[in-house]
């Protein structure tokens, strides 16, 4: 008889195995030569945690009582494998693109990084596992009293037995499940551990029932015999529950966190799936192969009254055959901790992740880069999370008893656990989902779930009778297992289609109803076309002195050596040399993923948030930039025109400028031009009047002469005056133009006889009087004035012997003008351009003028609207005035 | 000299064929197959549902040929599933690109 004592010391060595091989395995993961770990069949094998103590001891007990109903837990997830192609091919690339960390992280991320779903999720998953968990310990700690009943010698403790396997499982799961803060979140030691331990199992029980077969009911056909004589020889399943649970059971191998964990989490491989998706219903199909004929024959063989939950344990004991039980015992053990194991690891994530480092975070306020070390905590918050979680379910334990109703808390988990499914499936293929739809989705289900299953299920000491049989305050349409007066239908198969049906709608009601964030669109699209693109939503922008606040987190979370790698690689990718890259919006996003494989993407983007801070952290503020940049847009082109007409005014104003200099350079010509101009004659006047003041004796034709003089020098100073005064006036523009109609030739008719009248030089003038009947319509005295002017000219200096002085009229390309030409030598070409200009004067001053006149002509008739110039080519001098044109028009 | 620019734009231009060749297509209707395999599985899990429920019943089925039943179709699909990878796989390195974006 196997005692006690070797019983714990084959356990204890089975455990010390198991931790080298997770020992071996992480080592050689480490050094990266670790092919094996990657296979297909380890997936396949660490996807069997599915299977738990539950299962193993417990299908058989299932079997016993409700006959092949055991084998719809096994259907679910068997469908879910072969349509691999419809939903988890799509959920182990959305996980792998996004670095999730558990389902609660996936459904935050798909939510627009919502940490109040990663809370709800996480506390529905710790209420659905933990009762799961305090089932496992009960399984394992019935076995052993199987063991210690057969072994009277041995002293049994019942619970501390309970406490030290809790105890023992959480050290496991603390070693392997967090001894780092891994990228990936990948543990292939505890993988490897969980693959073996799969393997134990099946051998386990495929022993057993090899066993009971062929060695007990003696062959395959007496077994069929022995089946179908028994008191569960014919088919008798609920249909209802048939239907139900195969659902419920597809619905919680996707939605449990344990099976998240080692099918998503810890995928290496998208390709495994397609491996697993035969090879894991072969494994199930094994498992349940030999459930029945081991029910059946303990029934036969077993005395009346013996727990069929451990046939298994408790029929090659009664054999005599002592290994078989020990291995048969040995897979109870293992299928009990690797799910523990597993699941301790995937809750302490989600709950240091979404609950623990939210609350540190904020305690923190704005010193994530200040403060301890982040590494530190997040490894020591899953520590803590994995003893807490394991305490809950000793506690569970204890408080519930054990017993029967523990038995049943694991379909009560499941139909918790497929609360998440809608959010879940939503999210991953309508676009439309959002984050209200999901928590009110969530809401409605759990709470109705708690209604409808788990409170009845515990008993009478949460709902009374009262409320079982009558309803809350006797509202008979609300009670638990009759909601709206649907009576008659199997509590389970009641309690899932409420609660998943108005799970759905008020999911699909909130989500349609309500606006997703910009940030949950954009996830939205990321998860739902997560095969046309795997790149992440854009961010962040940050500037360089934040790298190495970014640094100095990083490290505290990746770890020293592996931040400085990364930081590095990324420096390296950017282009330069250092160990700090550009934070542009690439490397962030990077990092966030980098960051949220460690803890989580709500975690992992707050914390990036906290550091580069206000620049830009959500889709908000960069639709806000975006409105901003619009509005900078129209700004700058403000702006621009703005410029380019200061830049207009400053060219004017530069050109006003020029203009000013060269005027009052003309200025200053000008005025020293006058000074001199009446130095001149008051020179003569002063000399004179001082020569008739002081010399005595003058003759009286001498006086005359020097007072002629005087009279003369004062003419000339008025008349230079008058010209003066006349210019200034023509140059400002303030001349009135006396317009009046007259005809070319009355003008100079009176030009010549007042130019002439008092000359003592003869000027002979020929015209041609047929050719000026031109009427004008202009100012005629003033253009008379400008006749005068050069008619004058002409007198004064034209130096031939006999002056004479032609006046022609003609039209020159439809214009009028007047040609003076006179006989003269004419005026020098180094001359003709100055003669314009004031105080020009050409050779000697011998005909005592200003040099004003021409100037003046000029600008009479610029006046006038016509031209004065010198028609150089000529024999003698020669000018030309040109009649506006305007005027031989208004002529005709 | 003029042969190659010539000849260059006609093949670019010329439309894609209007059907896959005989081996994509033959992936594709592989790739459907597969897909279609879970809805067979449930349909064919189902049929216990049509078996009358009480085992006083007429007609009752007996547990034995349940068995054998539930656990042939279940044998079929993991078969079948298994052919399907195998296949998939055989068809080489394109099969990773090919029906994903089917």
């Amino acid at each position: 008889m196997a005692t006690l004592n070797v019983l714990i010391l084959v356990c204890l060595g089975y455990v010390v195995l198991l931790f080298g091989v997770a020992f071996a395995a992480d080592r050689l993961a480490a050094t990266g030569r670790s092919t094996w770990l990657r296979s297909p069949l380890v997936y396949t094998l660490s996807l069997s945690i599915y299977c738990t103590a539950w299962t193993f001891y417990g299908a058989v007990g299932y079997a016993a009582r409700s006959g092949l109903e055991f084998v719809t837990i096994y259907l679910g997830p068997t469908l879910v494998m072969i349509g691999w192609w419809w939903g988890l091919r799509k959920l182990v690339r959305v996980g792998r693109s996004q670095r999730v960390t558990s389902i609660a992280d996936l459904i935050s991320s798909r939510y627009g990084k919502s940490n109040t779903l990663a809370i709800c999720v996480t506390i529905l998953a710790v209420l659905g596992v933990t009762p799961y968990i305090a089932l496992q310990l009960q399984s394992i700690t019935l076995s052993f009293s199987i063991f210690a009943e057969a072994d009277p010698s041995g002293i049994y403790n019942e619970g501390a037995s309970v406490f030290w396997v809790a105890a023992g499982l959480a050290v496991f799961a603390i070693l392997f499940g967090t001894r780092n803060l891994d990228a990936n979140e990948r543990h292939h030691g505890v993988v490897t551990a969980v693959a073996i331990e799969a393997v134990v199992k099946l051998l386990a029980l495929l022993a057993v029932g090899i066993f009971v077969v062929w060695g007990i009911a003696g062959g395959i056909g007496p077994t069929m015999a022995r089946i179908d004589a028994s008191e569960i020889g014919t088919w008798g399943v609920d249909r209802g529950r048939w239907a139900a649970i195969t659902f419920l059971s597809a619905a919680a191998f996707v939605c449990l966190p344990r099976m998240f964990q080692v099918m998503v989490v810890e995928n290496d491989d998208e390709r495994h799936l397609r491996a697993a998706a035969w090879a894991f219903p072969l494994y199930l199909l094994l498992m349940s192969l030999f459930v029945v004929p081991i029910a059946v024959v303990g029934l036969d063989l077993m005395p009346e009254g013996t727990n069929p939950d451990l046939f298994v344990l408790t029929i090659p004991l009664a054999q005599g055959q002592e290994g078989l039980a020990m291995l048969s015992f040995l897979g109870g053990f293992s299928s009990a901790t690797s799910m523990v194991i597993v699941a301790a690891m995937a809750l302490s994530t989600m709950v240091s992740n979404h609950i623990v480092m939210p609350i540190w975070l904020s305690s923190q306020g704005g010193g994530v880069s200040v403060s301890g070390d982040v590494r530190d905590i997040v490894l020591f918050s899953r520590r803590v999370s994995i003893a807490v979680i394991m305490a809950l379910g000793y506690f569970y334990y204890r408080l519930s008893g054990g017993g029967a109703a523990l038995a049943s808390i694991g379909l009560i988990a499941f139909a918790g656990i497929a609360q998440i499914l809608p959010a879940l499936v939503g999210g991953l293929f309508w676009r439309g989902a959002t984050r209200i739809g999901a928590l009110a989705g969530l809401t409605v289900g759990f709470a109705l779930w708690v209604y409808t299953l788990l409170l009845p299920g515990m008993g009478g000491s949460f709902l009374s009778e009262a409320v079982m049989t009558h309803g809350p305050l006797g509202f008979g349409w609300l009670r638990p297992q009759a909601l709206f007066g649907i009576d008659g239908i199997d509590p389970m198969v009641h309690s899932v289609m409420w609660s998943l049906s108005l799970n759905t709608a008020a999911f699909c009601i909130g989500s349609l109803a309500s606006f997703p964030s910009p940030l949950e669109r954009l996830q939205g699209a990321q998860f739902v076309n997560v095969f046309d693109h795997s790149a992440g939503p854009r961010g962040w922008t940050g500037s360089v002195a934040q790298s190495e606040d970014l640094m100095i987190m990083s490290q505290r979370i990746l770890g020293a050596r592996e931040a400085q790698e990364f930081f590095h690689a990324e420096a390296e990718r950017q282009g330069g040399r250092g160990y700090l890259p550009e934070p542009t919006p690439t490397f962030l996003e990077r990092l966030e993923r980098e960051l949220s494989g460690s803890v989580g993407a709500a975690t992992a983007h707050a914390m990036i948030g906290q550091i580069v801070g206000g620049s830009s952290v959500s889709v908000e503020d960069l639709l806000a930039v975006a409105d901003e940049s619009a509005q900078l847009l129209e700004y700058s082109g403000q702006l621009e025109e703005k410029s380019s007409e200061l830049s207009r005014t400053a060219r004017k104003l530069r050109e006003a400028n020029e203009k000013l200099t060269q005027i009052s350079l003309q200025k200053d010509a000008f005025l020293s031009q006058v000074s001199h101009e009446l130095r001149t004659p008051m020179t003569s006047i002063r000399a004179f009047s001082e020569i008739l003041r002081d010399t005595e004796g003058l003759q009286p034709e001498e006086q005359t002469r020097y007072a002629a003089i005087i009279h003369d020098e004062a003419l000339r100073l008025t008349r230079l005056l008058d010209d003066l005064l006349d210019l200034s006036v023509l140059e400002n523009g303030q001349v009135n133009l006396n317009m009046g109609d007259g005809s070319l030739r009355e003008v100079l008719d009176r030009a010549i006889s007042a130019a002439l009248t008092g000359s003592d030089r003869p000027l002979r003038v020929r015209r041609h009087r047929g050719s000026e009947r031109i009427p004008l319509h202009t100012d005629l005295d003033r253009l008379g004035q400008v006749f005068i002017n050069l008619i004058a000219n002409a007198q004064k200096y034209c130096d031939a012997a006999e002056p004479s002085l032609t006046i022609s009229v003609h039209d020159v390309g439809g214009q009028v003008v007047v040609d003076f030409i006179d006989n003269g030598s004419g005026i020098p070409a180094d001359a003709q351009s100055m003669i314009f200009e004031k105080f020009a004067r050409v050779g000697s001053d011998k005909a005592g003028g200003a040099g004003l006149g021409l100037a003046i002509c000029r600008e009479i008739m610029q006046r006038l609207g016509g031209e004065v110039s010198y028609l150089a080519g000529q024999e003698g001098g020669a000018f030309r005035v040109s009649l506006p044109l305007a005027y031989k028009q208004a002529a005709q | 000299m003029s042969a190659g620019p010539d000849t260059e734009p006609d093949r670019a231009v010329a439309p894609p064929p209007v059907f896959l060749e005989r081996q994509s297509y033959r992936r594709r209707r592989l790739s459907d197959a597969a897909r279609l395999l879970p809805i067979l599985g449930a349909g064919l899990f189902a049929v216990p549902l049509l078996w009358p429920s009480e085992p006083e019943e007429a007609g009752a089925v007996s547990m034995s040929s349940a068995i054998v039943y539930i656990f042939c179709i279940w044998a079929l699909l993991i078969l079948a599933s298994a052919g399907f990878g195998l296949a998939a796989r055989a068809h080489g390195g394109s099969d990773a690109q090919g029906p994903e974006r089917d």
